[in-house]
């Protein structure tokens, strides 16, 4: 039997320790909510300033000198040229290198390199892939500070996420499904093609779509490209109404982008461009938001769908 | 021995394969190309630079001003505020993004962290020359109700923005860090008559603490790496200071300010953005392998 007072101390002691239990996590949850406010604030903040300028007019004019006359036209045309060129780039690229990794890489040193590699890439500060555009895309292949630089300039960007991404969704597929496929005679494509990629789209298309988002915020590596112009034009068209009908030309075009028309407007002096640049920010900011809500659909969906 | 039946169209899935396997490693090389091509960029263009300059001014001038017709070169001044900005930001997300890391891997109910833990993400998602904006157009203002002498542009303001976004690397790594930490442990310290925040500081915490300095190594690569915010809210004049309630160039801000002129290639400008790139190159290098062998080592202990 303990003495009276070692267990009244011992009560005491486990009383203050609860206390500081719920103490602690009234803290964390007021600043997760507080956390969550500032994303909230700063949409608010966008929406007071920029909601007014957002209009028909905004959205198909070219920047201007005059603040009131301005628009993003040109600055969402470039930023979706940009997406097809980085797309059709890095997401190829990005799924064959993951199925490389996962699949088919025998385990060495020189495997072992490329995943230190993948790792170090993806914690490069995205500027240094537009020195590199700069150095490599602009003068080396004289591309110029074409769309085609820019997209690839950002497809290098986003290519760890991709591969990251397709890594991740072949690895929680368990070694059965693929025993079985071998067991039936399947050759390593064959269970790949058939098997391994169909049940891993989910995880897939949910990194393509961050890789995307995250391609379409970044503005400093298409600055280091030179971006920053006043683009009053469109890029010439994709379809030609004379044989062969498909023109490349796009490609080598200058082009404005919107974070990079953002920046431009955020640098000006004046509430008026403020204003612009506050508007462009609440389109860019509708966008990569919606295309993460999207992602974080897609990847509830897949993971409550597969029972393995 | 050859085998004895060959099934139909077997040939064919045979050289399919060889095609594919050829295909994704093209992929695989791919992304070491990238690497050889921002190293062999970063070198080959900055190499002009080091044959006019004497590296050792890069250490001895206390000024970095290359293209002013008496030029400096001590690259120290860019540093110092890449080494402000991320020291603020430093202060704001790992305070904040461990308390939230330890409440959402022990404290919050499971719902609750389902919940808000893809929105926590939404942070990092936001473009950054939104944070610029919001920094310099809501912050700075901000912050100068409370302190009237900040100027327009500050370190101080852009650091606390950057804080915010990088929030969400501590927190979502060291929270995975810290819930695969076996539930025995906890246990254990429970039937010792320890409490929740007890546990969570003293087994969980030490428990998951290489998954935890993997997440601080992380973040501090992605501070030093910002561009955009710094490039708007904290200035482009490069400055050897260390009051965070000035403004002052970093090394990112630096490239871009030089980007935004006229930008002849072969000039002494163009070579030394690629001069402060190389830079960049070398720091981030150190706290992205860093943080991936911690990473690793994190993963083999647990």
């Amino acid at each position: 039997m303990l003495p009276e007072t070692i267990i009244l101390d011992l009560e005491r002691r486990a009383h203050r320790r609860r206390g500081i239990d719920r103490w602690f996590g009234r803290l964390g949850m007021v600043l997760t909510l507080i956390t969550l406010g500032i994303l909230a604030v700063l949409l608010l903040n966008l929406a007071v300033s920029g909601l007014a300028r957002i209009d028909w007019h905004f959205l198909t004019s070219f920047p201007s000198r005059r603040a009131a006359e301005a628009g993003i036209l040109s600055a969402w045309v470039g930023t979706l040229l940009l997406m097809v060129v980085t797309a059709s780039v890095a997401i190829p690229f990005g799924i064959a290198a993951g199925i490389y990794l996962e699949e088919y890489a025998p385990k060495n040193k020189w495997t072992d390199f490329i995943e230190i590699n993948i790792a170090n890439l993806a914690g490069v500060p995205s500027i240094l892939y537009g020195l590199m555009a700069l150095g490599l895309f602009v003068y080396s292949f004289r591309f110029g500070q074409s769309i085609l630089s820019g997209g690839l300039a950002l497809a290098c960007l986003v290519l760890p996420i991709v591969i990251v991404a397709t890594r991740e969704s072949l690895r929680s597929i368990p070694a059965t499904i693929r025993e079985a496929a071998f067991a039936l005679g399947a050759t390593r494509w064959q269970a790949v093609w058939h098997h391994l990629l169909p049940y891993s789209t989910g995880g897939i298309a949910t990194g393509v779509i961050l890789a995307m988002s995250r391609a379409i915020g970044e503005s400093a590596p298409l600055i280091t490209i030179g971006a920053l112009t006043f683009i009053a034009f469109l890029p010439p068209p994709a379809v030609i109404s004379h044989p062969p009908f498909l023109s490349f030309e796009w490609l080598f075009s200058p082009y404005s982008a919107l974070p990079i028309q953002m920046f431009n407007w955020v640098s000006r002096p004046g509430e008026e461009f403020h204003a612009n640049a506050a508007a462009a920010g609440l389109v860019l900011m509708v966008i990569t938001l919606s295309m993460n809500g999207v992602a974080i659909l897609i990847r509830r969906r897949a993971q409550r769908n597969i029972h393995w | 021995m050859a085998p004895a039946f060959v099934a139909p169209g077997r040939r064919l899935d045979k050289a399919v394969e060889a095609l594919m396997v050829w295909i994704l490693r093209l992929g695989g090389w791919a992304s070491v190309l990238v690497t050889f091509g921002i190293i062999g960029t970063l070198v080959t263009e900055s190499a002009p630079f080091f044959a006019r300059v004497p590296v050792v001014r890069l250490v001895q001038d206390t000024m970095w001003t290359p293209l002013f017709s008496e030029p400096q070169y001590g690259i120290g001044a860019l540093l110092a505020g890449t080494m402000v900005t991320t020291l603020v930001a430093l202060s704001v997300a790992v305070p904040l993004g461990t308390i939230l890391a330890i409440y959402l891997s022990e404290f919050a109910p499971a719902r609750f962290r389902e919940l808000v833990k893809p929105m926590l993400e939404l942070l990092s998602a936001v473009p950054t020359v939104v944070y610029g904006y919001f920094a310099l157009l809501a912050l700075t203002p901000l912050l100068q109700m409370l302190y009237p002498d900040l100027p327009q542009f500050s370190m101080l303001s852009a650091g606390l923005i950057m804080g915010i976004m990088i929030v969400p690397y501590v927190t979502s790594l060291g929270e995975d860090s810290m819930r695969s930490v076996p539930m025995l442990l906890r246990e254990g310290a429970y039937a010792l008559g320890d409490g929740k925040l007890g546990v969570a500081v003293r087994v969980v915490f030490p428990g998951a603490f290489s998954g935890l300095a993997a997440a601080y190594v992380l973040a501090i690569s992605r501070a030093v790496g910002e561009t955009m915010i710094v490039a708007i809210a904290a200035g482009l004049q490069p400055r050897m200071t260390i009051n965070p309630l000035e403004s002052a160039a970093t090394v990112t801000a630096f490239i871009v300010q030089v980007s935004l002129g006229d930008l002849p290639h072969g000039s002494i400008g163009y070579q030394s953005i690629f001069v402060a790139g190389a830079m960049l190159f070398l720091l981030t290098l150190g706290f992205n392998l860093a943080g991936h062998v911690l990473r690793k080592k994190f993963h083999r202990a647990s």
